[in-house]
């Protein structure tokens, strides 16, 4: 299987006040086309900024970053803006839903960018929606939902311009087990039916036993890996 | 249009903030409407005027009354046509608030020198046959609901002989001015009557008009006039209708400038109001724009969404204050100030200033937009 994601020798630092803090200490990564791949670690250690670079939402310092063919890293900012909408799906932590929209509003933002025709995003959006099981809630606003119905319909935001990558940040940290194990089933369907390529940063254990793989960073460092085969 | 649900639901994401913002646009421009529509109403005195008419008044001071003999000098002069005097009459009809003024003239006369100004002939013989008749403005007959035959009590300034300062007068005729319909608002009465009656300043006039008959020569023919009265106790200065018209308005002050300015200082400060309304609404969504910006909006699309927002509340509200501003104006007019409509270069200048000022007070917010780093923003930094 090819690499979908190709990283080496990535380092991110930030300026904290008059410091300058490395985080990403020259990370080598490959992910294959298909892979679910769970990243964890302690908090501080490097996850969610190692998946921003790699969702094309930020840019690293140092080392090249080959998603889908393309060179990240070298893209404008707005050649990356169209690279994000093309080929990366966010789903986060708080869902980040459109607070006064409702659920198709906001799975159909991705699409407003695009010259796609007012039916061509509406069958699409609809088409999101009954994956993830809200076709019926589709008039409603993000305050007329559960937390686990809100992060559906992130899940159906990040995939209705049908990426190539779905990049999820502790999709379900805000959620109580049974929730988070619907999610979890869900974004199972689409990694395994759909076959998107799904990088997920995640505390829980229990959750990156769903992933293909498992990948621990600490302090800057990728230091473990291990596949589930059983996954 | 796809981004028009976006864009509607961030206007009005604080509903109480959006009203208040937009009730203070639509009173500025309302405001701006009235004053602005004054203004134009004013600067279009004189733009139609009849150039063969000359008007001749004190030359220390408009409000200085001449000597009515004056009208046979003035009609030997050679170049004159016809001429009349005109004296006037300032008061009111039943309440304070309906001001009017009666000009006293040779009626038969000044609608020779008027024509554009219609009447009905039969209704101007009435007028050499009653002595105390009017001939009132349509407008006004309509806006108080007069008709031929009724009496017309002024209350005024101007004493009569009998000790009182209440003047009867009886409508004969009413007149209207087709091409040029706020012209239309004075009630012409009879001097002989209005003369003999008055206690005071008797055999005066306020000015005098007169029509010249060669239009070219109408520089040699006011100055001929003055010539005839200079080192006496009433001297005397002769303009055309349009010098003299904007004469008069400047008499009155630099209404234009007074209007800009006024205008000026509340857009000035609805940049402000706007601006920090943009900027609080900009602020409070900043996880949101990230999020646009996630999911594929490039910077110049959210500089562009911030825009597009102030913009609809600015011409929204503007557009309704300036339809209330059209909307006082027929009420107005029919008072006799102002034009009858709000004049469609008001309109147009006054939704250009409102796209000039969503333009200048998104400015800042749709910057800070643009600007807005998605990890920080979504990290709340």
């Amino acid at each position: 299987m090819t690499a979908l994601v190709s990283l080496k020798g990535i380092v991110k630092r930030y300026v904290r006040g008059k410091q300058r803090v490395e985080v990403l200490h020259g990370i080598d990564l490959e992910i294959r086309a298909g892979e679910f791949l769970a990243l964890m670690g302690p908090s501080g250690s490097g996850k969610t900024t190692l998946l921003n670079l790699i969702g094309g939402i930020d840019r690293a310092d140092e080392g090249d970053l080959i998603v889908a063919g393309d060179r990240i890293n070298g893209l404008t900012s707005r050649q990356l803006a169209r690279w994000r909408a093309r080929h990366v799906g966010f789903v986060f932590q708080f869902y980040n839903l459109m607070p006064l929209l409702s659920a198709e509003q906001n799975v159909e933002l991705p699409l407003l960018m695009t010259g796609l025709s007012k039916a061509q995003r509406s069958a699409n959006v609809g088409a999101a929606l009954e994956l993830v099981g809200l076709a019926d809630r589709a008039s409603h606003k993000p305050a007329e939902l559960s937390g686990g119905q809100q992060q559906r319909v992130a899940i159906a935001r990040a995939l209705v311009a049908d990426p190539t990558l779905l990049v999820c940040d502790e999709p379900t940290g805000d959620l109580d087990r049974e929730m988070a194990e619907q999610i979890l089933d869900l974004l199972k369907i689409v990694n395994r039916e759909q076959q998107k390529t799904i990088v997920m940063v995640t505390h829980d254990p229990k959750a990156a036993e769903r992933a293909t793989r498992q990948l621990h960073l600490d302090k800057g460092h990728l230091i473990h890996s291990q596949s589930n085969l059983a996954a | 249009m796809k981004f028009f649900p976006l864009l509607w639901t961030g206007l009005w994401r604080k509903k109480a903030r959006t009203v208040f913002t937009l009730l203070s646009i639509v009173i500025a421009f309302l405001l701006f409407g009235l004053l602005q529509g004054v203004n134009a109403w004013l600067n279009s005195f004189g733009t139609g005027s009849n150039a063969n008419r000359v008007y001749t008044v004190s030359r220390i001071s408009e409000v200085q009354p001449l000597p009515d003999a004056y009208l046979h000098q003035i009609e030997a002069v050679p170049g004159i046509h016809r001429a009349t005097y005109i004296a006037g009459i300032t008061g009111y009809y039943q309440e304070q608030k309906n001001a009017l003024v009666a000009f006293a003239t040779d009626v038969k006369t000044f609608f020779d020198l008027y024509p554009e100004w219609q009447i009905a002939p039969e209704q101007l013989d009435a007028m050499g046959r009653v002595r105390t008749g009017a001939i009132v403005a349509a407008p006004l007959m309509r806006a108080f609901g007069w008709k031929i035959g009724d009496r017309l009590p002024l209350r005024t300034s101007v004493m009569k002989r009998d000790g009182s300062a209440d003047w009867d007068f009886e409508i004969v005729g009413t007149y209207d001015v087709p091409t040029n319909p706020t012209e239309a608002n004075r009630i012409i009465v009879n001097y002989g009557y209005f003369d003999e009656a008055r206690l005071l300043d008797r055999g005066t006039a306020w000015a005098f008009v007169a029509s010249v008959k060669d239009l070219n020569r109408s520089a040699q023919v006011c100055a001929a006039v003055d010539a005839l009265f200079v080192n006496s106790a009433y001297e005397t200065v002769t303009q055309d209708e349009k010098a003299y018209v904007q004469g008069q308005l400047r008499s009155l002050g630099d209404v234009s400038l007074m209007a800009n300015a006024i205008v000026a200082a509340v857009l000035f400060t609805l940049l402000f109001l706007t601006g920090n309304t943009m900027m609080q609404s900009v602020r409070e969504r900043t996880p949101e724009l990230a999020i646009l910006k996630t999911v594929g909006f490039s910077d110049g699309a959210v500089t562009a969404l911030v825009l597009i927002e102030s913009t609809m509340l600015c011409v929204l509200a503007a557009a309704l204050g300036l339809a209330a501003a059209a909307a006082v104006f027929p009420v107005t007019a029919a008072l006799g100030i102002g034009g009858s409509t709000l004049p469609l270069r008001v309109v147009a200048f006054g939704l250009a200033m409102a796209v000039i000022l969503a333009l200048a007070s998104g400015a800042p917010p749709a910057w800070r937009a643009r600007r807005l780093v998605i990890v920080d923003a979504l990290a709340g930094r």
